[in-house]
C-alpha cells in the first residue's frame, strides 16, 4: 500500500501549532549560534592558545572519564541486569539520580565528600593527595554524571537479552569468563557502545559539577564548557573564540547522535 | 564416544510444586520422559544440567557426583557437568556463524581454534548443512537453526544428552526429518539421552524407556511399549491413544459403574486378567480403533434407552451418545459418553451414518481388543471420569 493511500491522521490539527512553536524553540537558537560565527576568523579562534589547551583539556579528560565509566559501568550494569528483580529496580534508581540532579548539586556533593574537611578529602590529605581544583577533580566530576549514561543503556540491553544465551553457554562447557567475553558482552554490544558514545558526549559537554568541584583555572581544570562561559561572563577568553568552541560542542553532539543511531539498526536480536 | 550412566534422585521446590523424581539411565541409553505441562520435566533437565539447584536428593552423572544434599552440599557448575541440554527454542549464538557456534564448546574446553573448527565442519556435514559454516542463524530456517544446536551439542561429546521437547517449534515434516537424524546421530554417539517429548511418537521411535511424570512424581515407567499398551493414568492412555475406563471388577470381567456396560477380556498370556476381587476398581483399555460403531434402529435417545432396558446388551456391546465429532488425519474421532469412548472412523463413515452431537450409536468391542489392568490406588479417585481421548494440537 503506497503512503498517500492511507488516511492522513485522527488528531486535531490545532496541535501543529504548539509542535511547530516547540521545535523552533529548539532549532531556532542553534540556527542563530551557527549565524554569529565569524567564519573568516574561525581557524585562527579555535587555535587561539586559550581555546586549545580546554580542548586538549576536555578531550583528555572526557576520554579519561570515559574508561572509568567503561570499568566500572560494565560491572555495574551486569550487576543490576543479573539481580533479582526488586534489588534491580532500587540499584536503577540509584544509578538514575545523578542522570537527574541538577550537576551543581553534584558539584557540591563531591566536594563535601573529597574537601580538606570531607569524609575522604581528610584522610586522602594525610597522604598528600588533595583532589578538588586538580585535573583529577574534573575527570572524577565527569564520571559522575557520565557513568548513569553507560550503565542504563548497558544495563538494558543486557537484560532484554536475558540468560538464556548465557545457560546454553553454560551447559556447552563455557566458564564465566568465557561466557562474558564471547556471550554476554558480543550479544550486548550495540547497547555498550551507545552507553560509551553517549557517556563521552556528557563528559565533554560537563559544566556544573566542574564548575564547583574543579573550578575555573586555564590549562588545569578549565575545559571547553567553562572557556565558554568565561568567554561571555569574565575574561581570558575572546568571545570569538567562545562561539567557535560552542559550534565544535554543537558538531560534537551532531555526531553523536548520528554515531548512536547508526548503531541501532545493527542489533542483533 | 559412549554417554555415562545417570543415577539421580531430583528434588527441586518450585512455588506451586514439589518435584520428587528418582529416574536412572544406563550409560547409552534413551530414556523418554512425558508427562503433562507443569508436571516438572522441565524443572527435572534444569536440575540435572546444573541450571537449578536440589532441595535434596542427588546426581550422580558417570558415576561421578554432580549434585548432593547430604551429607554435603555439592552443586558442581553446569558448566562442568559434561551435560547439555537442548530446549525447543535452539538458542544459538546470533553474533556466530554456525561453524562458531558448532566450535564454541571444545573452544571453550582450550581445543584449538584448528581443530575445533574442523570439527565443526565435520558436524555441519553429519546434520546435512553443507555450505552452511559461515551463515549466521537468523539466516537459516527452524528446522536447520535446530540440526545446528543438535551439532553443537554433540561436538562437546557430552557424557549426558538433554532434550527437551526439541520438536515441538517446528512443523510435521521437518520434525520428521529431525527425528531420523536424532536417531542416526544418538545411535551413532551412543550418548546417554533423557528426551522430552508430548508426542508418543518420539518416545516411541527414539527411546527404550518411558517414564511418566504427573505433578512432580513419577506415575508409571517401563519398557516404551509397555507403558503404551498398558497406560496406568488418563494423562498416559491419552498420549498413547488409548481408551482407558475405569469400571469395577465383577466376575472376572470389567463393568462400568453404573453397571449397564460389561467387558471380557481377552484371555491367555501377560496381562489379560489380573487377580482383582469383586468390586475392586479396574480399567478397560483398548484403541479407538478397535471400536465397531453402528446406528441403531431406534432414531432418538429416549427410544434407544426404553429399548436397553427391556433388551440388555450384551458383553462388548453398549449404546452410546456420540459427545463431538473431531477430525484426524485418517478421517474422524467420535467421542461418546457414559463411559467416555472414542472411536476412530473413516471420514465417509461419518457422513454415511449421519452422525452428530446428541445421536444414539450402538457400540462393540470384540473381547480380543480389550486389555483389562489393574488401578493403583493413587489413580483412582480423580480418575472416576474415564479416558478422554484427544489428538494434541501440533
Amino acid at each position: 500500500m503506497s503512503r498517500s493511500a492511507e488516511v492522513g491522521g485522527f488528531l486535531p490539527r490545532i496541535l501543529a501549532v504548539p509542535a511547530v512553536v516547540g521545535l523552533a524553540l529548539l532549532v531556532v537558537p542553534l540556527g542563530t549560534l551557527v549565524a554569529r560565527v565569524e567564519w573568516s576568523t574561525l581557524w585562527a579562534d579555535i587555535t587561539a592558545p586559550a581555546a586549545l589547551s580546554a580542548l586538549g583539556l576536555s578531550f583528555l579528560t572526557a576520554l579519561l572519564a570515559t574508561a572509568a565509566c567503561v570499568v566500572l559501568g560494565i560491572p555495574l550494569a551486569l550487576l543490576i541486569a543479573r539481580s533479582p528483580r526488586r534489588t534491580a529496580a532500587v540499584m536503577r534508581a540509584l544509578v538514575t539520580i545523578p542522570l537527574v540532579l541538577p550537576p551543581m548539586v553534584g558539584g557540591v556533593a563531591l566536594l563535601f565528600l573529597f574537601g580538606r574537611t570531607g569524609w575522604l578529602g581528610g584522610a586522602l590529605a594525610d597522604l598528600g593527595i588533595r583532589v578538588p581544583f586538580t585535573t583529577g577533580a574534573v575527570v572524577l566530576a565527569q564520571v559522575f554524571v557520565a557513568l548513569p549514561f553507560l550503565v542504563l543503556a548497558l544495563e538494558g540491553s543486557l537484560r532484554s537479552t536475558g540468560i538464556a544465551y548465557e545457560q546454553a553457554a553454560a551447559t556447552l562447557g563455557a566458564g564465566r569468563w568465557t561466557t562474558l567475553w564471547r556471550v554476554t558482552l558480543p550479544l550486548s554490544l550495540p547497547g555498550l557502545i551507545a552507553g560509551v558514545i553517549l557517556c563521552f558526549a556528557r563528559a565533554v559537554g560537563e559544566f556544573g559539577a566542574t564548575a564547583l568541584f574543579a573550578g575555573n583555572a586555564p590549562g588545569v581544570t578549565q575545559t571547553m564548557p567553562l572557556a565558554i562561559y568565561t568567554a561571555f561572563n569574565g575574561s581570558g577568553v575572546g568571545q570569538g573564540t567562545g562561539v567557535a568552541l560552542s559550534l565544535l560542542l554543537l558538531v560534537t553532539a551532531i555526531a553523536v547522535l548520528l554515531l548512536v543511531r547508526a548503531w541501532r539498526p545493527e542489533a542483533p536480536r | 564416544m559412549t554417554g555415562g550412566a545417570l543415577d539421580a534422585h531430583v528434588v527441586v521446590r518450585r512455588r506451586d510444586l514439589v518435584v520428587d523424581i528418582v529416574i536412572a539411565a544406563a550409560p547409552g541409553e534413551i530414556v523418554a520422559i512425558m508427562g503433562p505441562s507443569g508436571a516438572g520435566k522441565s524443572t527435572l533437565l534444569s536440575a540435572i544440567a546444573g541450571l537449578a539447584r536440589l532441595h535434596a536428593g542427588s546426581i550422580r552423572i558417570d558415576e561421578t557426583d554432580a549434585a548432593t544434599t547430604a551429607p554435603r552440599r555439592l552443586h558442581v557448575p553446569a558448566a562442568r557437568r559434561g551435560v547439555v541440554m537442548l530446549s525447543q527454542d535452539p538458542h544459538l549464538f546470533p553474533h556466530l556463524t554456525v561453524r562458531d557456534n558448532i566450535a564454541f564448546g571444545p573452544r571453550a574446553r582450550g581445543v584449538e581454534r584448528t581443530v575445533a573448527d574442523a570439527a565443526a565442519d565435520e558436524w555441519i556435514w553429519r546434520v546435512g548443512l553443507d555450505g552452511m559454516g559461515d551463515v549466521r542463524p537468523a539466516a537459516l530456517s527452524g528446522g536447520q537453526q535446530q540440526r545446528v544446536a543438535l551439532a553443537r551439542a554433540l561436538a562437546t561429546e557430552p557424557k549426558l544428552l538433554l532434550l527437551d521437547e526439541p520438536l515441538t517449534a517446528i512443523d510435521a515434516e521437518t520434525a520428521g526429518d529431525i527425528r531420523a537424524l536424532l536417531h542416526d546421530q544418538l545411535a551413532a554417539t551412543r550418548v546417554t539421552t533423557l528426551l522430552v517429548s508430548h508426542d508418543a511418537v518420539d518416545a516411541a521411535s527414539l527411546a527404550a524407556r518411558l517414564v511418566i511424570v504427573e505433578e512432580g512424581r513419577v506415575a508409571q515407567e517401563g519398557p516404551v511399549r509397555e507403558v503404551l499398551s498398558i497406560p496406568a493414568t488418563r494423562f498416559a492412555a491419552v498420549a498413547a491413544g488409548v481408551n482407558r475406563v475405569i469400571g469395577v471388577a465383577r466376575g472376572g470381567r470389567w463393568v462400568s459403574p453404573d453397571g449397564e456396560v460389561v467387558l471380557a477380556a481377552r484371555s491367555g498370556r501377560g496381562t489379560g486378567r489380573p487377580a482383582v476381587a469383586d468390586g475392586e476398581p479396574l480399567a478397560a483399555l483398548f484403541r479407538p480403533a478397535a471400536v465397531r460403531l453402528e446406528r441403531p434402529e431406534e432414531l432418538t435417545w429416549t427410544a434407544a434407552l426404553r429399548l436397553r432396558d427391556v433388551e440388555p446388551s450384551p458383553a462388548g456391546e453398549w449404546l452410546a451418545r456420540v459427545v463431538r465429532l473431531e477430525q484426524t488425519p485418517a478421517g474422524a474421532r467420535v467421542h461418546t459418553a457414559e463411559p467416555a469412548v472414542a472411536v476412530d472412523l473413516a471420514a465417509d463413515d461419518v457422513a454415511a451414518l449421519g452422525l452428530a452431537p446428541g445421536v444414539p450409536v450402538r457400540l462393540r468391542v470384540a473381547a480380543a481388543d480389550v486389555r483389562i489392568a489393574a488401578v493403583a490406588a493413587s489413580a483412582v479417585s480423580p480418575a472416576v471420569v474415564p479416558a478422554e481421548i484427544t489428538r494434541r494440537p501440533r
